[in-house]
């Protein structure tokens, strides 16, 4: 191949025979890949469309706007977006880094696999009955601790007073987010830490490391990037979350960074889910357009995270 | 791996021999032995339980046992820490430390798990009987009523989900695998990552807006959940089946070209059979993935309480959006609703865990041995 008789023939490479069924075939993988850019486009070109009537419309006639500013209706759901998914990936991601190195680097090998599908149980749940539990069982559990929070540390501003009756807060459903997004950062987080050159671990054991310097010193530092993108990953689910929060949250629309009173602010999702069903007219519309803008800042999150570990593919190995 | 660091085999060690016969290890002088962090653990479980007995005869409430758990977790990382200190230094106390941390970070996520579970079975059974699967809730005010509507919904609207989404996806892995060259396949990569991460509720709203445009506005249909749940569907295929196709051997392709077997024929001969085991799994678990989603119905396809088998014609329950609506709006008789929402709970749990159990056994059982 490589000879140089071979490599000076100025001869064109010999043309393959192209069959008809060779080009209907390679045509209906193209289309079938084109149709998924489509689709993409196709769900932002509709959710712009239907969206623009809700800004163009006089707020007046849009019955839930109720006379407001549009923006003065979307800036509370979008800090409570946001701030709900931020408490989330708080609790989430040290949990979830805990997680992935016991199963990586703690458990027995013969069971590390076992393990591993325990926590992707977590992920198999519906969202739904993580909203009935959240509801039901959580938020029910928790309150005597929110109320005794609220007597003991009231002066710091997080938890101040007055604590909801139900539990039903801000805080409970960032907790029921955490565990929903925790099988996911876990799962990622695990194969980064798996693929950590062994000789790198080795090298740090044999200079008298503990296990915990091993981590800190090999592991750790090669999975930085792998981490902080399965982070932005879980944090574009806990934006996008629906009917956790839509069930456990009892909401008033209030701008608050307070996690234990009954006044919480609402997120873009379950907004929409609870209010789409008796929506109507322009309501419709208006909810469509919170709806592209929850979409336009998940795709910013999740191609953020996606462009981090393309570039770090090739030697950081998370994928 | 580091385990030996703590406990070096009794056999490599030099060992020093004291005229009492009795032995020393070099390496194990100024260790911990191997039981102590369980000894360590027992002492603060029995102190914690203690302290809590002593709260529950004072104050008279129920046992603590959550609080009684915690302060065992954190009692057994600080004794670890003290008990280390004492006889290892710093370093390895630090190393036990994080070790105890990160044991107790996997049994916090258990914890939700096992309370989920427990909550699930036993609140569900109280209405999982014969008739929540033969009835629907045409004309059920309070008691009785069944979730049969609901489970064909959910059958008719995840299995059109499913044929539409299984050729497109297996398609296009066939083109990133096999033909996809430059721009168009890397972005085909890259939007098929970002198509994973679109929340669920902007899905329906899509194929609501969709089928607005079409039918007009207020329409609600099981196709266009359908839809919906394919958009949803469609990446996660395309990233399962584009995996399981790149394990095929470079040599199958290659013996199939040598002999003179068009590239098509390759791929729906070789390549496919080769990997179908692996495939049907990506799809179960894709099944699994959808057949939960409460959003996107919700929105696009609607709730009902009429058996409905035309998804081109009216609104189609489907089992997650039952429980939502019957948490939500509850009628006369609460507790009715309550634990048909329950049940309804626990035979969604039951259906996707049956699904992630034959996915596992498809591919355990079906997948080629490949001699890795």
């Amino acid at each position: 191949m490589t000879s140089p008789a071979v490599a000076q023939a100025p001869s064109a490479p010999p043309k393959p025979v192209q069959r008809l069924a060779d080009r209907v075939f390679s045509g209906a993988a193209l289309t079938a890949g084109s149709l998924i850019l489509a689709t993409l486009a196709a769900v932002a070109a509709f959710l712009v469309v239907q969206s623009v009537p809700a800004i163009t419309t006089d707020p007046e006639d849009i019955s839930i706007l109720a006379g407001e500013n549009f923006w003065s209706y979307v800036v509370p759901l979008v800090f409570g977006t946001i701030w709900s998914a931020a408490i989330a990936l708080v609790m989430a991601v040290p949990v979830a880094i805990g997680i992935a190195l016991f199963i990586s680097h703690y458990a027995p090998r013969r069971l590390a696999q076992g393990l591993g599908y325990i926590i992707d149980l977590l992920a198999a749940v519906p969202s739904v009955v993580f909203g009935l539990w959240g509801a039901n069982t959580l938020a029910p559990a928790v309150q005597p601790f929110y109320s005794w929070l609220t007597e003991n540390l009231g002066w710091f501003p997080l938890f101040a007073p007055p604590a909801s009756g139900t539990g039903r807060t801000i805080l409970t459903a960032a907790v029921v987010l955490a565990v929903m997004i925790l099988p996911i950062i876990t799962a990622l987080c695990r194969e980064i830490f798996l693929q950590t050159p062994v000789l790198h671990e080795e090298a740090a054991l044999a200079l008298g490391a503990t296990r915990w310097e091993m981590i800190r010193i090999a592991v750790l530092p090669f999975g930085r990037a792998g981490i902080i993108s399965a982070a932005m990953l879980g944090l574009g689910r806990a934006l996008g979350e629906t009917m956790a929060v839509a069930m456990v949250l009892s909401s008033s629309g209030a701008i608050t960074f307070a996690l234990l009173t009954s006044s919480n602010p609402s997120t873009i999702a379950a907004n929409i889910a609870l209010s789409f069903p008796e929506a109507y007219g322009y309501n419709v519309n208006l909810l469509i357009a919170t709806g592209l803008m929850l979409f336009a800042i998940t795709l910013v999150i999740n191609a953020l995270a996606r462009y981090v570990i393309n570039r770090r593919k090739e030697f950081s190995g998370a994928n | 791996m580091a385990q030996t660091v703590a406990a070096p085999p009794q056999g490599k060690a030099p060992l020093n021999r004291p005229s009492n016969g009795q032995m020393s290890n070099v390496y194990a002088s100024g260790r911990l032995g191997k039981p102590v962090p369980w000894i360590v653990l027992g002492i603060s479980l029995a102190v914690s339980v203690a302290i809590f007995a002593l709260f529950q005869m004072a104050s008279g409430d129920a046992y603590n046992v959550a609080g009684a758990i915690v302060l065992t977790g954190v009692l057994n990382g600080l004794f670890i820490y003290i008990t280390a200190l004492l006889v290892e230094g710093v370093r390895q106390a630090k190393d036990r430390l994080v070790t105890t941390l990160v044991s107790s970070a996997f049994i916090i996520a258990l914890a939700p798990l096992i309370s989920l579970f427990i909550t699930v079975l036993s609140r569900g059974t109280a209405r999982f009987d014969l008739q929540l699967f033969s009835e629907s809730m045409r004309n059920v005010v309070g008691e009785g009523g069944g979730v049969l509507h609901a489970i064909v919904g959910t059958l008719i609207m995840t299995g059109i989900a499913t044929v539409i989404s299984v050729p497109i996806g297996l398609l296009t892995s066939i083109y990133l695998v096999e033909y996809g060259r430059g721009a168009l396949a890397r972005a085909i990569t890259f939007f098929v990552d970002v198509m994973t991460g679109i929340p669920s509720i902007v899905a329906g709203l899509f194929a609501y807006a969709l089928f607005t445009l079409i039918f007009g506005p207020g329409i609600r249909l099981g196709i266009a959940g359908a839809v919906a749940l394919s958009v949803l569907m469609i990446p996660v295929v395309v990233r399962s089946s584009e995996e399981m196709l790149r394990l095929v051997p470079n040599e199958l392709r290659e013996a199939a070209f040598a002999l003179g077997v068009p590239k098509w024929l390759t791929i729906l001969k070789v390549v496919l059979p080769t990997s179908i085991a692996g495939i049907t799994t990506g799809v179960m678990l894709a099944i699994a993935r959808v057949i939960g989603e409460t959003a996107p119905l919700l929105v696009a396809a609607g709730f009902t309480q009429n058996m409905n088998y035309n998804p081109f014609d009216g609104r189609m329950q489907s089992l997650p959006v039952f429980v939502y609506s019957s948490y939500v709006s509850q009628g006369t008789d609460a507790q009715a609703y309550i634990d048909r929402a329950w049940a309804a709970a626990l035979t969604l749990i039951l259906i996707v865990m049956a699904l992630n159990l034959i996915a596992r056994i498809v591919a355990r059982i079906f997948s080629p041995k490949l001699g890795r």
